[in-house]
């Protein structure tokens, strides 16, 4: 078990690709942390700078409380999972567990043992002689994570584990990743471009955006008050609506509408200067039709454009004072197209952004 | 690829469904276009060689007898073992393990520098070159006269006195393969640096974590990974040592005595002497030591279209 720490972490490629600018992340021992952002935003590069595969360009990289920016692979006490799996082709399922073992003299009984262990955790006794290639997507992705559980590493490195299998089996195997965490107690740094698999498996999150960390925090925290635009955008699903607003003192002005604020969200709005155009968000599973019984809630008259039944929910797209608005709304409230709704939004579910800065102001 | 094996498989499933009738089935258009080919290499390839096979027993098994059991320019019993079969031992073991090794190791340090191309390019070159003119290059390069001779001159200098490499029954062998392998290893080079490129350099990088070092990675995942193509090049340039003439012809003709001879130079002196039955009979041996290696490379060729 260890800490991993990243201390104003950098990694660049040649002159001007910055892949990781600036990290700063203390993951604690034993914990599960998800680094989650858009394709290209860094996350392998910093996974693979912990594993030592890549060299730091500046900072420092601790696992436990020893520096090892300058620590080979082997001598990190880490194990990785790879996107591709990257199984050792020539050799059987029991090889490919056993190698790591093999390579550091571990006795014959021992390997045995464990590879056993391994095997009968994730299901593979009945595989251990075949080779990779008869293996199934499914159970080639156990492979790789027997072969870095057989380990017993201090951290487990996985790269977006679950990106090649389909859809129905990684809801699956991301269960029994979270079982084994629970079970292993292992700390872990999971990386994923799917904020899904991110809330449901992360004891923490971080989010990361062209090589710059956007925020750290608990699911929760994340999808309650995030810190900025971008993750506000990013997580949670269906996205965020945003609508561009003009202060008016403790109000904002949507078009030609008032909507009339209280709280952390007034004086949001009377920060910035009358006239100031500010960026109000909003979840749509937050949106209720308004009924005249919501008392702390802005009112947001819409037009109903689509709806698309989802079983018990229904998904109603609406335009708003020209900005498409989706709402997530229970299908008994009978939404039809043409409708002209009011939509209210519960005071703290709105969350207020400065439009320059994209830094949240309130919510 | 798998659509064309299927069809090409399926051909003489249809021909027998067709009915007993012997022709009936074959198709006029590819008669047309085989049969010439077909009939070339009997003229010039089957009925040679079952000519070869009848002349090679024209004094019964004599011949056989006295190339096996009292030819000791073809193989030598006494020791120090000696003879072209053992001359094409050495080479078959240091010539064909020499490329292989070198070409692996030139594959994997070339994909480590920035130099790469010029590198592969360079070590490729020699292929370019006739077997023949590669003979008289390396004549010179072995000539006992320090003027021309690129390797006594270098002695020189350390104040060795000129050895005559390739009149040297000691050091003639050595010298030829040596030659051999510049020839050839480019080959082996260019065939596994192509297949480096196929290894995911995630596996690498897997065995790194797993904790191996640059090493154990070399002989326990890239060596075996390329076991395929190591096996092609082992199978190429086995052929290529048993029917080994134009490089030993041109630079020693089997000599000094016939301290570098080999079989297709032996079975060549023979036919000069006009001893028709007994280079027939020398083929014939050559033919058969061939055989297994080319049941080993059908075989290998099959199971490929299978994994395919
Ligand atoms: N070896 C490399 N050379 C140059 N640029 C690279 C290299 N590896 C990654 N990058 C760049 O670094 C950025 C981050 O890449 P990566 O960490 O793979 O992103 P992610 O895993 O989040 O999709 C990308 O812009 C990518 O193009
Ligand atoms: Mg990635």
């Amino acid at each position: 078990m260890a800490t991993v720490t990243f201390d104003h972490l950098y990694k660049r490629y040649g002159e001007d690709v910055i892949a990781v600018n600036d990290l700063n992340l203390e993951i604690g021992d034993g914990e599960f942390i998800c680094l989650v952002g858009p394709s290209g935003c860094g996350k392998t590069t910093a996974l693979r700078c912990v594993a030592g595969l890549e060299e730091i360009s500046d900072g420092r990289l601790l696992i436990g409380d020893r520096v090892v920016n300058n620590v080979a692979p082997k001598d990190r006490d880490i194990a990785m999972v790879f996107q591709s799996y990257a199984l050792y082709p020539h050799m059987s399922v029991f090889d490919n567990l056993a190698f790591g073992l093999k390579l550091r003299k571990t006795k014959k009984e021992d390997i045995d043992r464990r590879v056993k262990e391994a095997a009968e955790i994730l299901g593979l006794e009945r595989f251990l002689d075949r080779k990779p290639k008869a293996l199934s997507g499914g159970q080639r992705q156990r492979v790789a994570l027997g072969r870095a559980i057989v380990r017993e590493p201090s951290v487990f490195l996985m790269d977006e584990p679950l990106s090649n299998l389909d859809a129905k089996l990684r809801v699956q195997t991301r269960a029994e990743i979270a079982r084994l965490h629970q079970r292993l107690g292992t700390t872990t740094i999971y990386v994923t471009h799917d904020q899904v698999e991110a809330m449901t498996m992360g004891d923490r999150i971080a989010v990361m955006r062209d090589g710059i960390l956007q925020q750290v925090g608990t699911p929760q925290e994340l999808y309650d008050h995030p810190v900025n635009v971008f993750v506000a955008g990013f997580i949670g699903s269906p996205s965020m609506n945003f609508a561009t607003t003009k202060s008016e003192g403790k109000d904002l002005m949507f078009g030609g509408h008032k909507l009339e604020l209280a709280g952390e969200q007034a004086r949001a709005a009377d920060s910035r200067p009358d006239g100031a155009s500010v960026l109000i968000g909003f979840r749509p599973e937050h949106i209720e039709i308004a009924n005249g019984q919501q008392t702390s809630a802005v009112r947001i008259p819409a037009t109903v454009d689509v709806v698309e039944y989802l079983g018990n929910d229904e998904l109603i797209h609406a335009q708003a004072e020209g900005n498409e608005i989706v709402a997530l709304l229970p299908s008994d409230k009978k939404v039809a197209v043409g409708d002209r709704v009011d939509f209210a939004v519960p005071m703290e579910k709105l969350h207020i952004f400065d439009p320059d800065s994209e830094k949240a102001l309130a919510g | 690829m798998s659509t064309a094996t299927a069809a090409r498989e399926s051909a003489p499933d249809v021909a027998k469904s067709r009915g007993p009738k012997f022709l009936q089935g074959w198709n006029m258009a590819a008669l047309i276009f085989i049969g010439p080919a077909v009939l070339l290499l009997a003229v010039f390839m089957i009925y040679p060689a079952i000519r070869t096979v009848v002349l090679s027993f024209d004094n019964g098994l004599d011949n056989y007898v006295q190339l096996l059991t009292a030819d000791p320019r073809f193989l030598s019993l006494r020791w120090p073992p000696g003879g072209s079969i053992f001359n094409n031992i050495l080479w078959l073991l240091f010539y064909t393990g020499g490329c292989i090794v070198i070409g692996l190791i030139v594959a994997v340090m070339a994909t480590r520098v920035r130099y790469e191309r010029i590198i592969k390019a360079i070590v490729f070159l020699p292929m370019a070159i006739a077997a023949t003119a590669l003979g008289v290059i390396w004549r010179f390069v072995y000539s006992p006269d320090p003027d021309t001779g690129l390797i006594n001159a270098i002695l020189g200098v350390v104040g060795v006195d000129p050895i005559s490499w390739l009149g040297n029954a000691t050091f003639v062998n050595t010298a030829l393969i040596i030659a051999g392998i510049w020839g050839s290893a480019g080959f082996a080079v260019v065939i596994l640096s192509a297949a480096l490129k196929g290894i995911s350099s995630e596996i690498l990088e897997a065995a790194r974590v797993d904790g191996a070092t640059e090493g154990q990675i070399f002989r326990r995942i890239i060596v075996p990974m390329l076991s395929l193509p190591i096996s092609v090049i082992a199978v190429t340039l086995t052929i290529n040592v048993v029917k080994l003439f134009d490089l030993v012809y041109i630079m020693t003709k089997g000599g000094p005595g016939n301290a570098s001879n080999v079989i297709a130079v032996q079975m060549y002196q023979q036919f000069s002497a006009r001893n028709f039955d007994y280079s027939a009979t020398v083929a014939v041996v050559m033919l058969i030591i061939l055989i297994p290696v080319m049941i080993f490379n059908i075989r290998r060729f099959r199971s490929e279209r299978v994994v395919a």
